[in-house]
């Protein structure tokens, strides 16, 4: 017999109380868990995206929207911009590296980016198959692209218009896939990557009004129409591709395509080489000194917007982080609950076992070991429930993460131990311990000849 | 020839009102001695004082040479638990525990080597054997009373003290349970201390003390 098995035997003689008591810790600890879990993977996911990308330049509008669009993929890209007023700052002394981004197709919900190679390398992405593209309609496809529709090495695939899954296709120039990449853990996986010929060729051939770049010059009202209106008044747009049926279902997402009405965008213009417009550039810096200068210079230009990854996560997560304050708080009172619900337990139970505590001292036991054994009970109680918590917690975030993975492409994993759970534990089984302090106090000066005379 | 219990000028008092005042009393090793006195005379107050659970006003109390007076908190514990073994009226089996786990407590509490073995010779010889994983809820009176025994002896005490075995039981209960007392004792080497107000103790221990209630 030892004092774990004694703590446990008198545990067991109230199962009911035992149980209701290591459930509401079990509730309270899987609560705080779950929210330590997504929070630290939340921050961690965001700021793996953007790793390498200190800032990003693109059309002028929130420059929230324009994060969330090109680094993360999760948004329209507030529109497009010249490539030559990118190149120009991508020249600049203080860049080190510049990958320009070309969106508005999809394939089968995933994005199609046309960039360069150095977009992969961004990721650190190696080609598990095949290699990069080496000439126009040739695509790489990330794992989780290659895994969840089948696309392999040699595999053609038309991209749709827009980035949802339903806009019509580009079927007369299918992509051929030559190569697949290695996973990263990144938004990369998530993509397809071909070259920014790619995308230009597409729409300057699938009805000639892929750039309009050469439009910008000499129409004053046409920045409104390409990036502010694109989602908002789709509706109405008289299409000349005639085809009523799926007219609502053209998602003209980076709005190249979405406002050709009343403009006659045809072959006649000339497309230099020069003017190709592209949706947004990432760069990274030469020197951090370049955070000073750079970003206030390209807004002050007046044609360009410059959005930080690093401010715009901070600003997001501290929106978040109001809401994960909010429902932490509620974890805790929850775990009081639970602590208050084990003092009763032990407190209540006391009287009846005050004879039995009595006994114990009768036998040999001191006074210090019936205090250890009244704080092991409530340790105990607390700790199952806490170990309960914990598998919950992580049982569920793994569940959310196989959900939100295949719904939002957001990696989160319950298979992950972050520093501040290794408080969380620790604290835990204070509280534990804490809530049979007063109970193993009366133990400990329990009256062992008075107890015994009034039996 | 070493004494068991030996008390002298012994005085107990609660507030004002004197419980116990015992001029001399003394139990030989291995001996057996029944202490009777009508209720309210401090028999239990007595019991308690040798079993170190409460300290006297004045007085000395010896058990088995040690004063008790120079023992500390959990040094009085501990000799307690390893010298002395116990029996109450109500027993006081702890419920949450089986009857086998009971005893081996009760052996671990008294901080020697466990003993399984003996735990099973005491089984045996209180016929106890085959109840080992039964709850004390389980039991009769006659078998709980028997566990009682069997946990107040497995560890081999110098002195078992018994309180009001006998009250709760009719006539040929009572005989059993103090034989069943006394050979128990005897086989473990123990000298035996009854403290009761049941006249019907008399005559079957090897010696008798007479209480009364104090003036």
């Amino acid at each position: 017999m030892t004092w774990l098995r004694l703590a446990l035997a008198n545990l067991g003689l109230s199962p009911l109380t035992s149980a209701v008591n290591v459930v509401l810790m079990g509730l309270g600890t899987a609560s705080i868990v779950l929210l330590l879990l997504a929070g630290s993977q939340l921050s961690e996911t965001l700021s793996r995206d953007a790793r390498g990308i200190d800032l990003v330049l693109g059309a002028q509008g929130s420059p929230t929207q324009l994060v969330l669009s090109s680094v993360y993929h999760a948004d329209i890209p507030p529109g497009n911009i010249p490539q030559r007023e990118a190149d120009r700052w991508a020249g600049d002394p203080r860049v080190g590296t510049a990958i320009p981004l070309s969106l508005g197709d999809s394939v089968r919900g995933f994005r199609i980016v046309g960039t360069t190679e150095a977009y992969a390398a961004l990721y650190g992405a190696d080609l598990a198959a095949g290699r990069f593209w080496d000439r126009p309609m040739e695509a790489v496809v990330g794992a989780v692209v290659a895994e969840s529709t089948g696309l392999d090495v040699e595999s053609r695939f038309a991209g749709a218009h827009g980035l949802a899954a339903t806009s019509h296709t580009h079927a007369s120039r299918p992509y051929r896939v030559v190569g697949v990449l290695e996973p990263t853990g990144t938004v990369l996986d998530r993509l397809v990557l071909t070259s920014l010929e790619s995308v230009w060729t597409l729409h300057e051939d699938d009805g000639g009004t892929a750039q309009q770049d050469e439009h910008a010059d000499d129409e004053a009202d046409h920045d409104e129409h390409d990036h502010d209106d694109d989602e908002a008044d789709h509706d109405g747009h008289e299409h000349d591709d005639g085809d009523e049926a799926d007219h609502d279902e053209h998602d003209h997402a980076d709005g190249d395509e979405a406002v050709d009405d009343g403009h006659d965008h045809d072959a006649e213009h000339a497309h230099a080489d020069a003017d190709h417009e592209i949706t947004a550039m990432l760069i990274g810096y030469q020197s951090p000194l370049a955070a000073m200068t750079l970003p206030r210079e390209v807004n002050a230009g007046g044609v360009l917007q410059a959005a930080s990854p690093a401010v715009e996560i901070s600003r997001i997560l501290q929106l978040v982080g109001i809401g994960f304050d909010g429902l932490q708080a509620f974890s805790w009172v929850l775990i009081l609950t639970a602590a208050l619900s084990v003092f009763a337990a032990l407190y209540g139970s006391l009287r009846a076992r005050q004879v039995d505590l009595a006994m114990l001292r009768c036998l040999g036991a001191t006074r210090w070991e019936l205090l250890t054994v009244l704080i092991l009970e409530g340790t105990l109680l607390s700790a199952f429930g806490v170990v309960l918590g914990f598998l919950a917690g992580h049982g569920v975030m793994e569940l959310l993460g196989g959900w939100l993975a295949s719904a939002r492409g957001v990696a989160l994993t319950g298979w992950t131990w972050t520093p501040a759970e290794t408080i969380l534990l620790i604290g835990l089984f204070a509280v534990g311990a804490l809530a049979a302090a007063l109970p193993a106090v009366q133990a400990y000066r329990t009256d062992v000849a008075a107890t015994l005379a009034e039996a | 020839m070493t004494l068991a219990i030996n008390v002298t000028d012994l005085r107990f008092a609660h507030g004002a009102r004197t419980v116990v005042d015992i001029g001399r009393c003394q139990l030989a090793s291995g001996q057996s001695m029944a202490v009777i006195g009508p209720s309210g005379c401090g028999k239990t107050t007595f019991l308690h004082l040798l079993a170190g659970l409460i300290r006297p006003g004045s007085g000395v109390i010896r058990v088995l040479d040690r004063d008790l007076s120079q023992l500390r908190g959990s040094e009085l514990d501990r000799f307690r638990g390893r010298h002395i073994g116990l029996v109450f009226q109500r027993l006081h089996l702890l419920p949450a525990l089986t009857i086998h786990q009971n005893v081996l407590l009760a052996q671990r509490l008294a901080r020697v080597p466990l003993d399984r073995t003996r735990v099973e010779a005491l089984f045996d010889r209180l016929n106890l054997t085959g109840l080992e994983g039964y709850k004390p809820s389980m039991l009769s009176q006659g078998q709980a009373q028997r566990v009682a025994i069997a946990r107040a002896l497995v560890h081999g005490p110098e002195l078992l003290m018994a309180d009001e075995p006998t009250s709760a039981l009719d006539d040929g209960h009572a005989v059993e349970a103090l034989a069943l007392l006394q050979e128990s004792a005897r086989a473990a080497g123990a000298a035996l201390l009854v403290v009761t107000h049941d006249q019907r103790v008399r005559g079957h221990l090897e010696h008798e003390f007479e209480m009364v209630t104090p003036a």
